[in-house]
């Protein structure tokens, strides 16, 4: 199967194509110098030509995604979709179902997309939510930040033994990266209480979070993962949280990145930054420190970011982190759900309201954009939502709008945010707008190359995977800033998506599902002996604590209808 | 006042949902395109006139249509869902779902309804002239956001849990009330003339409820403030000798009212 892409405008990043009017040809689902007389034709004169989005942290599929799908019938009923000749009925505006969330990726031109928080005794439910979720390349991050192993083996010192492990686990569960969220915190919380800060220890395994970043950061690369440790920072949500911020990003400092695949440099991947960028003491001395973060991001080059930018909507909110889900409840006093993983991780779920006209929404909007936009460089900065938790991901064209049209933003704090947006952050006084080469960069390149899959994902070089968008906008002919509203529609719906080469979407409607998406996972085996021990001890822990039989845990590649193994060290 | 009449065939074994047969949508159209609009007959479309005679004549301005359902259609669902305007009376049982998310105009039931009465109802006028079963002005599943303005009228009585999550609006219950009455209520007046069974206003916030009949079991959470007589709320007189509570207590931050009668309920006083 051949396609040439004609006349397109093309924006790639990884190969500094900005803005060129240029074909792109295809061949056999891949990126090719050239094609035949017959390949078929698409013309994008006068139209944006990008790689396929990919979305390095999301929660689109596993138990707490499908608890906030249970316990939100009201938020199913704000979004629904009815069956088309191709498509599968859907609901769900904040937490849609899983068919739609691969629908709804695809119209944005998106073609890859991360969940972020896989507890590992749950990831066959993970990957059987994956098999439904269509059109999507995909990956879990298992979480291993408060689990016992870990915290056992690194309390011991044993990070050749702590490195088994994480070697055995990734394998036992096809998961992709270490995730680790609020470290020490949640073990915390499975005793009623949590951490502050980096330094304070966890009950009974008496380890701070800081001494989990830094052996899980140093297993990282001993293990040669294609993807740094991906950190959600302690203390999410709290006034003065800043400071934790910056010393955590400071531990894995000077350890050298040693990826063996991909070609990232960073070792540390710190996700939904914006919830992590607070000063003042409490809510009402409260105050953005955006800018000291983009300050410490601007000068280190250990470390990439992704915002988790607040869009201003009714939305659910999910994470590992239980006990910040147990203080937001407390905030806005609606239901909670909260769900403990045996000896691995916990998490909650809470209807969330972010109002413009609330001071603290309105101050959240105002940081993350400030985070997007005091970063010079967008190789460190990743476009995120953290969906749901700031907002849905369907929501990913208006943030880009807000980026590229400061007469948009102008409008939304002039016209529709409180006070506090001005009163409390530097966002007013900022005017630089993002161009589509820039967009690119934080929706393609970046979270491909931190995730190590630049070689054929977020690029429209040759041997890319042929995952690509084309949005029915002109730069030559119309203006980004003023026209935010027709920008943030073509970026709504696309004018053509293409996955593996395939049309997927056509003038915004979804008209082929494609070939499932690839999974990918880790395979690697750093000591044969040791990963053997490992895996015997957690056997009699099994046999000991948890509700589930050993036997019954690792998923068989058998869940993975396209598997994509990658490769860390194999002894 | 133009009326278009609505006389119903048999009713089928599998329900029917006419949500569009309101007057906002009847306005300025001909019997005829009327006779041919499509209703959901379970998962599949049909035409109004394969399940109704239709007659009568519309008008140009909702306000001024009142549809009549000459007769019963107990598997009929949705009647008057989402109106802004105009009347709807129905002169026999109606199902599930009647005058939900209501905004405006009036809806007359004479028999019994179906569960879901009035959920997430805005304004206007429902009047039930016979039972309504659970939920009567409650919220949608799993919303904390129910009923905020209108007015609920039940004749007869009715099943569990109505006034769910009420923030405003009106409900008066003539006959009696199964469980929870009035649960996790926010706003609004809840007048029950009948009997309670249990658990009057249970984890209720804000609102305020009035029962005149008996309550069998009243929850623990309630403080007793005193006896007050002829009572006066949102300017609706109420007269009589009401024990006053303020409630639920075991809901943070609560300061629902519960007045119930003296009379017969000295089982429930606190001395």
């Amino acid at each position: 199967m051949e396609r040439i892409i004609k006349n397109g405008i093309v924006y790639d990043p990884l190969n500094n194509i900005d803005g060129e009017k240029m074909d792109i040809c295809i061949k056999d689902g891949k990126v090719v110098d050239s094609v035949s007389e017959d390949a078929d034709v698409i013309d994008a004169s006068g139209k944006v030509v990008m790689p396929g989005g990919v979305d390095p942290h999301t929660h689109i599929a596993g138990p707490k995604v499908n608890v906030g799908r249970m316990f939100r019938p009201e938020d199913s009923k704000k979004d629904v979709e009815t069956i088309t000749n191709v498509k599968r009925a859907g609901s769900g505006f904040s937490v849609p179902s899983t068919f739609m969330t691969g629908y709804r990726y695809a119209q944005m031109g998106y073609t890859t997309a991360m969940e972020a928080a896989m507890p590992p005794l749950l990831s066959r439910h993970t990957h059987e939510e994956f098999i439904d979720t269509p059109i999507l390349d995909h990956a879990a991050y298992p979480l291993f930040g408060n689990n016992w192993f870990v915290m056992q083996y690194l309390k011991d010192g044993d990070i050749d033994k702590c490195a088994a492990y994480a070697s055995w686990l990734l394998k036992a569960t096809k998961g992709y990266t270490i995730k680790i969220v609020n470290p020490a915190g949640t073990e915390a919380w499975g005793w009623g209480g949590n951490v502050h800060g980096i330094n304070d220890p966890a009950p009974y395994f008496d380890i701070t979070g800081a001494e989990i970043i830094r052996g899980l950061a140093e297993v990282n690369e001993k293990l040669g993962l294609p993807h740094a440790i991906h950190l959600h920072c302690n203390d999410l949500g709290h006034p003065g949280n800043y400071e934790t911020t910056l010393k955590s990003f400071d531990i894995p400092k000077g350890i050298k990145a040693n990826p063996k695949h991909g070609k990232r440099d960073a070792v540390l991947y710190a996700t939904h930054v914006q919830f992590h960028s607070y000063g003042g003491t409490n809510w009402r001395d409260f105050i953005s420190e955006a800018p000291r973060v983009a300050d410490y991001v601007n000068k280190n080059d250990h470390v990439v970011i992704d915002v988790g930018q607040v869009t201003l909507d009714e939305t659910t909110t999910m994470t590992a982190d239980g006990p910040a889900e147990y203080d937001m409840h407390l905030i806005n006093g609606l239901k909670w759900a909260n769900c403990d993983v045996e000896l691995e991780t916990g998490s909650g779920i809470i209807p969330y309201l972010y109002s413009p006209k609330a001071p603290v929404p309105a101050s959240q909007w105002a940081i993350g954009l400030e985070l997007f936009l005091l970063i010079n460089d967008p190789g460190k900065v990743c476009l995120t939502t953290d969906s749901p938790n700031g907002g849905p991901f369907t929501r990913y064209p208006r943030v880009m709008a807000w980026l590229m049209s400061n007469k948009y933003r102008e409008d939304m704090i002039e016209n529709h945010l409180h006070k506090w947006a001005q009163k409390k952050t530097s966002i007013a006084t900022i005017d630089r707008e993002y161009g589509f080469y820039e967009i690119a960069q934080v929706t393609r390149s970046t979270p491909a190359t931190v995730l190590g899959l630049s070689d054929t994902k977020g690029h429209l070089g040759v041997g890319a995977d042929a995952d690509i968008a084309i949005y029915d906008f002109n730069p030559e002919t119309q203006d980004q800033s003023a026209d935010y509203v027709a920008l943030e529609d073509a970026l709504q719906s696309a004018a053509y998506v293409l996955k593996d080469g395939e049309i997927v979407v056509k003038d915004g409607k979804v008209v082929s599902i494609g070939e499932h998406g690839r999974t990918y996972w880790i395979n690697s085996l750093y000591d044969g002996e040791l990963e053997k021990e490992v895996e015997s001890e957690v056997e009699k822990m099994f046999k000991k604590y948890y509700s589930v039989n050993f036997a019954n845990y690792p998923v068989q590649e058998e869940y993975l209808p396209r598997s994509n193994p990658i490769n860390g060290v194999i002894q | 006042m133009s009326e278009i009449i609505l006389t119903p065939k048999e009713q089928p074994m599998v329900p029917l949902e006419i949500n569009n047969i309101i007057p906002d949508v009847l306005a300025g159209k001909s019997i005829d395109e009327i006779k041919n609009m499509g209703i959901w007959n379970g998962n599949g479309q049909v035409r109004l006139h394969e399940f109704f005679d239709v007659e009568g004549e519309s008008a140009e301005n909702p306000s001024e249509i009142k549809i009549i359902i000459d007769g019963d259609v107990h598997n009929t669902k949705r009647i008057g869902q989402g109106m802004t305007a105009g009347e709807i009376i129905v002169k026999g049982n109606a199902n599930m779902y009647v005058g939900v998310e209501m905004k405006g105009g009036k809806i007359t039931v004479e028999g019994n309804v179906g569960s879901w009465a009035g959920q997430n109802m805005v304004g206007g006028e429902l009047t039930i002239m016979g039972n309504a079963e659970d939920y009567v002005g409650s919220a949608y599943r799993g919303d904390w956001r129910g009923m905020t303005g209108g007015i609920i009228t039940v004749h007869g009585n009715v099943g569990s849990e109505i006034a769910e999550y009420m923030l405003g609006g009106k409900m008066v219950i003539k006959g009696d009330t199964a469980i929870e009455p009035g649960i996790h209520m926010n706003g609004g007046l809840l007048i029950i003339e009948g009997n309670v069974v249990a658990r009057t206003g249970g984890e209720m916030k804000g609102g305020t409820i009035v029962v005149k009949g008996i309550v069998k079991e009243f929850l623990p959470g309630f403080q007793y403030l005193g006896v007050e007589k002829d009572i006066e709320i949102d300017g609706e007189f109420i007269e009589g000798a009401f024990y006053k509570f303020k409630g639920d207590l075991a809901t943070k931050g609560s300061s629902g009212i519960v007045y119930v009668a003296v009379a017969g309920n000295s089982h429930i006083a606190p001395y």
